[in-house]
C-alpha cells in the first residue's frame, strides 16, 4: 500500500538522519559488557540488583570526586528506582533510603534559626552530597581537571553505558605498565649559574638536568575488547609515554600521537585523562556475595549511572507498548473506515 | 473552492440567529465539512493535515513545558532535568516536544517536495506557496531558537555559530549581531529574549498557516494530474467524510512513527553534547546542527573562497538565505505550462536528481568538511619529516610500509643536532567534503535554472482531459490488464 510505502521512505530516512551524528574521533568504539545491558530494547528494563550495586559502587568510589547534583537520594526509592519498596509510595518515608541517606554528613543547604548552615546527615529530600563545594575547588584538587558531574552522564556520551563500562574497565593492564629513567639532552648551563665554578666535577652534574621517571606503556601488551587488528600491529617500537599526572586510556578522546614513541601512522585510539583506575579487584565489598571484578563494577555503576540519568526509562517504555496497540488498532478500524467510506467513489 | 455553494442551511433557533451575526458554523461547515475536493489525491497529499496536527502537538506541550522551564543561564538546564525527573509525566511531554520538532520537519520536507514534484507552487497558486515558505521560514527560526532553550553545549555553541553568521553583513553586521544577542556575546539577556521569541513565533506560524489555508481554499486543491477542476459533480468529493478518514489513517501512521520515537528511540535524533551543560570555554569538538538543518548547514560551509570583495563567509551566508529565498520566485522561474511532473519526462528525471541532492546536502553537513568522502580511496597516509637546515624550513617525505618509518627514523638520526626533526603523519589529498559540498551547492541552484530552460523546450507529455476522466482511465488500465489473467 501507498501509506506504508510513504512510511517506509519516512523510516529510512529518519534512520539516516539518526546515523549521521554517529561516527567520532579517535577513541575506541565503546563495548557493551558480555550479555548485553538488560535494559536495551523495545521492553528492556533495568537489572535492579546490578543498578543497586552500582550505586554502592558510586557511593564508595566514585563520590569522593565525582557529584551527582540532579539527584536526591529520594529517588532511590521512587517507582522505578533501585531500593523503591511498594509499601512506600513515599520515597522519603522508606527507612531503608532514609537510612542510606543518613549514611552521608552533608552541610545543610537551608540555615537553621541563628542563620548558620549546620553539618548534618541527609535525609531523602536532600540532593546527593557533592564532594566539592564547587567547580574551582573540584579541580584544585585534581591536578587542574574538575571531575565532571555524573548526573547525565550516560546521555551526555554516545553509547553512554558502553562508553563508562569500557572506560573504567578499559585501562592498560598492570604488566603492560612500565617505568623508564630518561636523561634529557645535554644543556649547557653558562658557567656563571654554578655555585662552585672551579670545581670540575661539580660541572658535569650542572650541564645535565636530573633524569626524570617516565610511565611508558608498552602497546603490543595492550589489547583494546572489540579492536582485533590492534594487537600485534604495534609491532617494534609501540610506546606510549604517559604524560605526568595523566592516565592513558583507548576510550577516551584524544589524540595519542604526540605521546607515541613510533610510527606516527598507527598511534594508537584513545587518549590521557586525569582519572587513574579506580576499580582494581575487590575495590568494593559487595554485601549481595557478588564477586567484585572491574568488569563486574564497570558493569554495575555503568547500568546505575545509565538509570541515574533517565530515572523514567522504565516508566517510558512501559507506557510505549499500550500507546503502540491504541494507535495499531485505531489505524487499523481508520483503513476499514476509510474502504468502506470510497467504496463507491473512483479514484 | 471560496466560491462554492454553501449548502449550509441553519436547524435551530440558535443556528438562525447566529448565522444571521456572525456566520461561523456556515464557514466552518464550507472549509471543512462540504469544500470540494479532488477526489484524486493521494496519499502525499495527507501531509498537510499531518503538519497541522505537528503544530497542535507543539504548541500544547510547548505551553505545558514553559510552566516548568526557567530561562535563565544558572537554571534552564536544571529545569530541563526536572521536568525529565520530577514534573509528572514532564519526561513525555518532553519527548513529544523534542522529537516533534523533528517529525514536524520531516513532514514539512515532504510536504515541500510534494509541491515541487506536482507544480503546486504554479498559477494559480503562486500566494499559496509564498505564505508556506513563509511559514517554513518561521519553523527555522522557532526550531533555532528553541534549541537555545536546553543550553546544552550544542545549543551554545550552535547559536554562537548562528549568531555570528549576522556578523558578516558588511557595515551593520556587528551592530546587528549584538542588537540580535542583547549584549556583546551570548549571555542570559540572550536566552531570555530567544525564550520570549520562540514562545511567539508559532502564534505567527499560526496565523500565516490560516492565510495558507485561505489560499489554499480560493483556487482549490492542486491535484497529481495537475488539471483543474472542470466538472465539481465529477472531479471532486466532499472534504468530509472523503478526506477526513483518509487524512486521519495517514495522521494515525504518522503518529505511530512519531510515538517509536518518543517511546524507544527519544534521544536517537539529538547529540550526546545537548546533555552537557553549556560552558563558554569548552568548545565541542563537533558543531553541527539538528539533521533537519543539515542541508542548509553544508550550503555555508560549501564556500570556502573569497570572491573579489566578498569575504568567503558573507559568500556562505548569503548562499545558505539564496537557498531559501529562491524558493520564494520557484512560481516564475519555472516556464512550464504543465504542473505535474508526471507528464514531464524531462523535468522529472531532473526532480529526482534534486531530492538526491539536498539529501546528499544533509550528509555533507553532519561530516567535518576536511573528512574524506570515501576513506577507502584515500590510500595510505605517508610520513614526513620537518627539519631546519642551514635556517631554512624543509621536509622530506616517506611512503609505503614499517620499512617507510626506518628509513624516516635513520634520516632524522643521520641530521645534524640543530636540525630539530619532527615526525607527523600526513593524508594525501583526496576529495573531501568541503569539495562535495560545493558541488551540490551548485547543484542545488542549478536545478531551478534548468527549470527554466526545461519549461521552455520539453516536449510533455499527452494531458488527460480531467480529474474525472484520467481516474477512469487508470481503472480502465488495471482492469484491461486483470481480466485475461482471470
Amino acid at each position: 500500500m501507498k501509506a506504508f510505502r510513504i512510511l517506509a521512505a519516512g523510516l529510512a530516512g529518519l534512520s539516516l538522519a539518526a546515523m549521521a551524528h554517529a561516527g567520532g574521533g579517535a577513541a575506541a568504539h565503546p563495548h557493551e559488557p558480555e550479555g548485553g545491558w538488560e535494559f536495551d530494547g523495545l521492553l528492556g528494563q533495568f537489572d535492579m540488583p546490578s543498578v543497586q550495586r552500582g550505586y554502592q559502587v558510586y557511593r564508595e568510589v566514585c563520590a569522593s570526586c565525582h557529584s551527582m547534583k540532579l539527584l536526591s537520594y529520594r529517588n532511590l526509592g521512587e517507582p522505578g528506582g533501585p531500593f523503591f519498596d511498594p509499601e512506600y509510595p513515599n520515597a522519603n518515608e522508606n527507612p531503608f533510603v532514609k537510612a542510606l541517606a543518613a549514611d552521608v554528613e552533608i552541610q545543610s543547604p537551608t540555615p537553621n534559626d541563628i542563620g548558620d548552615y549546620d553539618f548534618r546527615p541527609a535525609t531523602a529530600a536532600d540532593q546527593f552530597r557533592s564532594p566539592y563545594a564547587n567547580e574551582n575547588a573540584g579541580r584544585a584538587a585534581n591536578n587542574g581537571a574538575a571531575p565532571p558531574d555524573l548526573s547525565v552522564m550516560v546521555k551526555a556520551r554516545h553509547n553512554g553505558a558502553s562508553y563508562v563500562y569500557s572506560l573504567l574497565s578499559g585501562y592498560p593492564s598492570e604488566e603492560a605498565i612500565g617505568t623508564r629513567e630518561v636523561t634529557p639532552a645535554l644543556v649547557t648551563t653558562p658557567a656563571s649559574d654554578n655555585g662552585t665554578p672551579d670545581d670540575p666535577t661539580d660541572d658535569i652534574a650542572e650541564v645535565s638536568t636530573p633524569a626524570v621517571m617516565q610511565t611508558v606503556i608498552d602497546m603490543s601488551k595492550v589489547h583494546i575488547p572489540g579492536h582485533e587488528a590492534a594487537e600485534g600491529e604495534h609491532g617494534e617500537a609501540g610506546v606510549l609515554i604517559q604524560p605526568a599526572g595523566q592516565y592513558y586510556n583507548p576510550f577516551m578522546a584524544g589524540d595519542t600521537t604526540p605521546q607515541y614513541e613510533g610510527d606516527p601512522r598507527k598511534s594508537p585510539a584513545g587518549g590521557f585523562l586525569a582519572m587513574g583506575p579506580q576499580l582494581p579487584e575487590g575495590r568494593v565489598t559487595y554485601s549481595d556475595g557478588t564477586e567484585s571484578t572491574t568488569e563486574q563494577m564497570a558493569h554495575d555503576v555503568a547500568q546505575f549511572l545509565a538509570w541515574a540519568s533517565e530515572p523514567k526509562q522504565t516508566n517510558r517504555k512501559s507506557l510505549g507498548l499500550p500507546v503502540m496497540i491504541y494507535l495499531g488498532i485505531l489505524t487499523i478500524l481508520l483503513w476499514f473506515s476509510y474502504k468502506r467510506i470510497w467504496r463507491k467513489v473512483e479514484h | 473552492m471560496s466560491g462554492h455553494e454553501s449548502s449550509y442551511t441553519p436547524n435551530s433557533g440558535f443556528e438562525k440567529w447566529l448565522d444571521k451575526r456572525l456566520p461561523l458554523i456556515r464557514f466552518a461547515n464550507d472549509t471543512a465539512i462540504t469544500f470540494p475536493t479532488p477526489k484524486n489525491l493521494n496519499y502525499w497529499y495527507t501531509f498537510g493535515a499531518i503538519l497541522a496536527i505537528c503544530l497542535v502537538i507543539q504548541i500544547l506541550t510547548g505551553i505545558i513545558l514553559s510552566m516548568h522551564y526557567e530561562a535563565s543561564v544558572d537554571g534552564a538546564f536544571a529545569s530541563v532535568e526536572r521536568i525529565m525527573r520530577d514534573v509528572p509525566y514532564g519526561w513525555l511531554l518532553r519527548y513529544i516536544h523534542s522529537n516533534g520538532a523533528s517529525m514536524f520537519f520531516f513532514a514539512v520536507y515532504i510536504h515541500m517536495f510534494r509541491g515541487l514534484y506536482y507544480g503546486s507552487y504554479k498559477a494559480p497558486r503562486e500566494v499559496l506557496w509564498i505564505l508556506g515558505c513563509v511559514i517554513f521560514l518561521l519553523m527555522i527560526a522557532t526550531a533555532f531558537l528553541g534549541y537555545m532553550l536546553p543550553w546544552g553545549q550544542m545549543s551554545y555553541h550552535g547559536a554562537n555559530v548562528i549568531t555570528s553568521l549576522f556578523g558578516a553583513i558588511p557595515l551593520v553586521g556587528e551592530s546587528l549581531q549584538t542588537w540580535i544577542l542583547g549584549g556583546p556575546s551570548i549571555g542570559n539577556q540572550t536566552l531570555q529574549r530567544f525564550f520570549s521569541l520562540h514562545y511567539l513565533l508559532p502564534f505567527m506560524i499560526a496565523a500565516v498557516v490560516i492565510l495558507h489555508i485561505w489560499a489554499l481554499h480560493v483556487p482549490g486543491n492542486n491535484n497529481p494530474t495537475g488539471v483543474e477542476v472542470q466538472d465539481v459533480e465529477k472531479d471532486t468529493v466532499p472534504f468530509h467524510p472523503y478526506y477526513t478518514i483518509k487524512d486521519g489513517f495517514a495522521i494515525m501512521l504518522f503518529l505511530i512513527l512519531f510515538a517509536a520515537f518518543v517511546f524507544y528511540a527519544p534521544n536517537a535524533l539529538g547529540h550526546a553534547d545537548q546533555a552537557i551543560e553549556a560552558n563558554p570555554l569548552v568548545t565541542p569538538a563537533e558543531i553541527v546542527p539538528e539533521w533537519y538543518m543539515l542541508p542548509f548547514y553544508a550550503i555555508l560551509r560549501a564556500i570556502t573562497f573569497d570572491l573579489g570583495p566578498i569575504p568567503a563567509k558573507l559568500l556562505g551566508v548569503i548562499a545558505m538565505f539564496a537557498a531559501i529565498a529562491i524558493l520564494f520566485v520557484l512560481p516564475w522561474l519555472d516556464t512550464s505550462k504543465v504542473k505535474s511532473m508526471r507528464y514531464r519526462p524531462v523535468a522529472r528525471q531532473f526532480y529526482f536528481g534534486f531530492v538526491v541532492v539536498c539529501v546528499l546536502l544533509g550528509w555533507c553537513g553532519a561530516k567535518a568538511p576536511d573528512a574524506p568522502v570515501i576513506p577507502a580511496l584515500q590510500g595510505e597516509k605517508m610520513l614526513v619529516v620537518s627539519y631546519t637546515e642551514n635556517g631554512q624550513e624543509a621536509t622530506s617525505e616517506y611512503k609505503g610500509g614499517n620499512e617507510a618509518y626506518v628509513d624516516a627514523k635513520r634520516f632524522m638520526a643521520s641530521l645534524p643536532e640543530d636540525a630539530s626533526p619532527s615526525l607527523a603523519a600526513v593524508a594525501p589529498a583526496t576529495f573531501q567534503f568541503s569539495q562535495l559540498s560545493l558541488i551540490l551547492t551548485i547543484l542545488y541552484f542549478g536545478y531551478f535554472f534548468i527549470l527554466f530552460f526545461v519549461g521552455l523546450t520539453e516536449k510533455t507529455k499527452e494531458l488527460p482531459e480531467s480529474i474525472h476522466k484520467s481516474v477512469l482511465k487508470r481503472h480502465k488500465a488495471s482492469t484491461a490488464t486483470a481480466v485475461p489473467a482471470e
